[in-house]
């Protein structure tokens, strides 16, 4: 690849399933609208994650076949969706209970940008004409255990989203611990960004050359870590 | 004996006044109050201060009540859908508040209300805009912002059943907000689709207990707000 091939590394499925490998069994999930939503398909079947949507579901299942859904069993971003066997619902207090008393183990987001101290800007571009809408992401960033986000490297533009810190509106501070893009898996650490792993065919100065922030390769002390 | 029903979704609203706040139920369409918003409509109370997680789908129930000019200001997480401008033209033009609030923190904020406390602190939002000008405060080392307690004159939500005394259960994620905004105005009004005599609903099931309920109107059939926007539906 070259530095500038926005498409290169993995697809945005690809990315998903790469993700879904890193979820322990049994966690409570929230995935966010978007490529967030990508994982649930690719959780190997050995694994159950329970998943929720805070605006009333735990043990949210897929899709409901065509014509079998119910208007009023959506999920956040206002999708049919069903209730799995163990599901429950509940009201909205007792669902941000759920994200800021600490007990969703993992939320998944898309992002505008990060900053190398976990800073993440997802949900206002800023630009005086857009009509302001937050839901439940700030939320879910302040209270959720572990927040891991999945976004392409660049914007369509080209410009790195992985940056030294956020000019769009912040979201939370210093929230993120994890970012898997299609062209790395990236840990926030107290040194900033550390890439613990590299896309197939993706070298490590193509990385740094598409990110805004400097970046230290742990790949080694990543797969150490998991022995 | 105790009835709390109410024969028509306008006699519910009727004594609504210019210049309340109403808390309205709903999450998207699951839950909205379709018909108690139409007879909202009908009733004519204007410069009305709405508390809702969005603000409508095309023109009929919530969207239409804002596109009717009744609404002045709307205390809201997620004023945005795809399929409605009407917020979007009314807010343009600056003619109609937005207080934009998280969506934990504007159910917390219902809750506190209807609970009787006045303030609590929160992470959430810390070092966003959405904190600015508020209280900030430390517990155990980390950063707090204190959010307010929200009440309304008025809520109206959507629920499944009632019995007689208000007692309710919902349907699946349009339960949403009602039970917290049920708690949390001086009148609350729901519409349900069955009512059923006193003893009838299991007491150990009961979601929202008949003590925060006013008035219940039956509508047996209520519409779906994305059946009525799919058609092409205009209230009024």
């Amino acid at each position: 690849m070259t530095s500038n091939d926005l498409k290169a590394g993995r697809s945005r499925d690809e990315m998903a399933a790469r993700l879904a490998q890193d979820i322990p069994n049994g966690w409570y999930v929230n995935l966010g609208i978007g490529i967030p939503e990508l994982v649930a398909k690719f959780v190997p079947e050995d694994k159950t994650l329970i998943y929720h949507t805070e605006n009333g579901l735990i043990g949210m299942g897929p899709s409901p076949a065509a014509g079998q859904g119910d208007p009023e069993l959506i999920n956040a971003g206002k999708r049919q969706v069903t209730a799995m066997p163990g599901a429950a619902y509940f009201h909205h207090a007792d669902s941000f209970v759920m994200i800021r008393g600490g007990h969703i183990d993992l939320c998944v987001l898309g992002a505008l940008q990060v900053a190398q101290n976990g800073d993440l800007a997802n949900w206002s571009t800023g630009q005086p004409d857009a009509i302001p809408a937050v839901g439940g992401a700030m939320d879910l960033v302040a209270g959720v255990k572990s927040i891991y986000v999945i976004t392409q490297h660049t914007t369509k533009q080209g410009e790195p989203k992985l940056v030294e810190s956020c000019t769009y509106p912040l979201t939370g501070l210093g929230v993120v611990n994890r970012i898997y893009t299609n062209l790395a898996v990236i840990d926030v650490t107290p040194g900033g960004f550390g890439v613990t792993e590299l896309s197939p065919g993706v070298e490590f100065k193509d990385v740094q050359n598409q990110t805004g922030a400097p970046l230290s390769d742990i790949r080694e002390s990543a797969t150490a870590g998991k022995k | 004996m105790i009835d709390k029903r109410v024969n028509t979704a306008h006699e519910a609203v009727a004594d609504v006044f210019d210049g309340a706040t109403i808390m309205i139920g709903g999450f998207g369409e699951a839950g909205s109050p379709i018909e108690l918003l139409h007879a909202l409509i009908d009733q004519g109370a204007s410069d009305l201060t709405i508390v809702s997680n969005n603000t409508g789908s095309g023109e009929v129930g919530l969207a239409a009540l804002i596109k009717a000019g009744r609404v002045s200001k709307a205390v809201c997480s997620y004023p945005r859908t795809a399929n409605s401008t009407v917020f979007t033209e009314l807010y343009r033009n600056g003619q109609i508040k937005l207080e934009l609030v998280p969506q934990g923190t504007l159910a917390e904020r219902i809750r506190c209300g209807g609970a009787g406390v006045p303030a609590f602190y929160t992470a959430t939002a810390v070092g966003t805009p959405l904190a600015e000008g508020k209280e900030l405060r430390e517990f155990e080392g980390k950063q707090y912002v204190m959010e307010r307690g929200l009440r309304a004159d008025f809520t109206i939500i959507k629920a499944r059943m009632a019995d007689v005394h208000g007692n309710l259960l919902y349907n699946k994620t349009a339960r949403n907000f009602g039970p917290i905004m049920a708690t949390a105005a001086e009148t609350t009004i729901v519409q349900v689709e069955s009512v059923v005599e006193a003893g009838e609903i299991d007491p150990e099931t009961i979601v929202t207990p008949g003590i925060f309920v006013d008035r219940v109107v039956q509508v047996a059939q209520p519409a779906h707000e994305s059946e009525l926007v799919a058609a092409g539906a205009t209230y009024p």
